[in-house]
């Protein structure tokens, strides 16, 4: 360790408890619970501030706080995924004693086939079978025992993703590309005579209805063009092609705006805990 | 000119990154309004919540996670505190691990303002208790989200036979009679991941119910096509959607204080585009003489 890394640590351990003593005093009239409230708010301002020192270089604090992110994220998944599919779904409806010992109300009972009761819990001991498979992935000699479950897994994700996709993101996009060029209710065509002399420009009116109309037809079919591949872009064909990729990236721009949008929204977010909830500078 | 361009090609990015949150730090600090011109994807949103009777329920999934909180927190503020004012009531789920929390401090939040008597539009809306289970319930968190939506197009009590805090659905005196999304106005779904994608394709389009989507800034762009198919009612992308919705409902709050930083940030993001590609274009002429074409 560098002496300079030495004075830089020395420094970051003395702001963190001045800020931490002085967080303290100021919400002692506000919470009896202020050196531990005081103490959270200085770590999130101190790993908020660990995080954006990356756009300076990497360094040991922007390692620390990330490290201690992943740490913490996949714990808390895990945890969550133990309450909440194991104990809260699975538990309840294999046996009752399970049930009481972790106290969550029993989900047994069964299918009352005349001559005998089929138990429910029967059904749910082949998701345990499978969920163990899929951890003999961590065997080196059982590790293929863990595709069974894997397949499973993403053969019923297809077969359920296909049917509704196939209606919500194919069926209802392309049927919502077959817009009318000319018109219709509330702005029926009645010919170019009607229209010029009728010239509404606002939102709701007819010109910017046909016109986002036009758009879309333009757009999808240069768009497709741009994509086809088995005849080479040239002639009226590439002309095509060439408006496909200046809507593609008209697209991308957008995109491009809205994530700028986001990113600074998220330094807005920090600014505000930094200003208000740390620093007590804005109200 | 050209020795400008030159060194401004080489600038250490690091400059730039200071000069941008240097300019967010005083943008944040002073004291100036952006005019916010609501757009007809969020205004839809607006007036159907608005339309609504009093006593109907208006769903709304709070589908994000702490990272997002700074775009959508802001939307689940005004769109709850709305309801409430209009005296609609509220279901909400948060099919996102991380959710619940974040939500129920949120919920909290908006009925300590529902306590104090507010102008909203020219409107006086006298404080009033809000109380669980009366005009609002909170069903928590289950994995498997899109197991989760389908579930509940059947009945609400199949994912969760309990409300979030343990109460048992059928002994709240809100969900009597409210089976499934038949009895509900509308979904409102404020994500920022993939969730939204089920909630079109397993949710809208598998039960018909009206859905309108608040997004990250990220996201927004990529759902645009829903709006166009009718499949969704209104967007609210980003800080900007929640401005503007913070606009309509008068309810001043987090987003159009925000949008303060997003004016100048975007200004000085613009100029830096715009200088580099100029930057660059005068150093490709300048290779290209040097190179005698």
């Amino acid at each position: 360790m560098s002496r300079t890394a030495v004075i830089v640590f020395a420094g970051v351990v003395a702001l963190f408890v001045v800020s931490w003593m002085v967080k303290a005093m100021v919400l002692a009239d506000v919470s009896e619970t202020n050196i531990v409230d005081a103490f959270m708010v200085t770590v999130a301002a101190f790993l908020t501030l660990a995080i954006y020192s990356f756009l300076y270089k990497d360094n040991p604090y922007y390692k620390f706080a990330e490290h201690l992110f992943v740490g913490v994220s996949a714990a808390f998944w895990m945890v969550q995924g133990f309450w909440t599919t194991i104990v809260g779904n699975l538990l309840p409806r294999l046996s009752e004693g399970l049930a009481t010992w972790f106290q969550q109300p029993y989900q047994g009972g069964g299918y009352d086939l005349g001559v005998f009761v089929f138990p429910y819990s029967i059904m749910y001991w082949i998701p345990v079978i499978l969920g163990s498979l899929l951890l003999m992935r961590l065997s080196p000699q059982g590790g293929w025992l863990s595709r069974w479950p894997l397949a499973l897994i993403v053969g019923t994700t297809a077969g359920l993703n296909f049917v509704r996709y196939l209606r919500s993101d194919f069926i209802v996009q392309v049927a919502a590309t077959f817009v009318p060029l000319f018109g219709r209710d509330p702005h029926p065509w009645q010919g170019f005579g009607h229209f010029f002399s009728n010239l509404d420009l606002s939102a709701s009116g007819q010109f910017v209805a046909l016109l986002s109309n036009w758009v879309i037809f333009i757009g999808v079919f240069c768009g497709l063009i741009y994509f086809f591949f088995s005849k080479e872009h040239t002639g009226a064909f590439g002309k095509a092609s060439r408006v496909g990729i200046w809507i593609l990236m008209i697209t991308f721009g957008a995109s491009f705006g809205y994530t700028v949008m986001g990113r600074i929204s998220l330094l807005v977010g920090r600014l505000t805990f930094l200003f208000r909830d740390w620093l007590g500078l804005i109200s | 000119m050209i020795n400008f361009f030159d060194r401004l090609m080489r600038l250490d990015r690091r400059w730039i990154f200071l000069f941008l949150i240097v300019v967010c730090i005083i943008a944040y600090v002073s004291d100036f309004d952006v005019p916010i011109m609501p757009e007809r994807e969020v205004e839809t949103i607006y007036e159907f919540v608005d339309s609504l009777p009093p006593g109907e329920i208006v769903m709304i999934a709070i589908d994000y996670d702490p990272n997002n909180l700074a775009e959508l927190h802001p939307m689940t503020y005004a769109i709850v505190e709305q309801c409430w004012r209009k005296n609609l009531k509220v279901l909400i789920t948060s099919l996102s691990q991380n959710g619940p929390g974040m939500a129920d401090e949120a919920l909290r939040s908006i009925t300590d303002s529902l306590a104090e008597t507010k102008t909203y539009n020219g409107q006086v809306y006298e404080g009033r208790e809000v109380v669980n289970g009366v005009d609002y319930c909170f069903l928590g968190y289950k994995p498997y989200f899109a197991l989760v939506i389908l579930g509940m197009g059947q009945n609400f009590r199949l994912p969760f036979p309990e409300d979030y805090y343990g109460t048992p659905l059928d002994s709240i005196p809100m969900m009597q009679g409210v089976l499934n999304y038949d009895d509900v106005a509308c979904v409102i779904d404020l994500s920022g991941g993939n969730i939204t994608d089920y909630w079109i394709s397993y949710g809208q389009n598998r039960f018909n119910f009206p859905l309108a989507l608040g997004l990250t800034g990220v996201m927004t762009a990529q759902y645009y096509p829903y709006l166009g198919s009718g499949q969704v009612f209104g967007i609210m992308g980003g800080l900007l959607g929640a401005a503007q919705y913070e606009k309509l409902v008068d309810n001043a709050g987090l987003a159009r204080d925000g949008m303060r930083v997003q004016l100048p940030a975007h200004i000085v993001i613009i100029l830096f585009i715009l200088v580099g590609n100029i930057g660059f274009f005068v150093d490709r002429r300048n290779r290209h003489r040097a190179e005698g074409r």
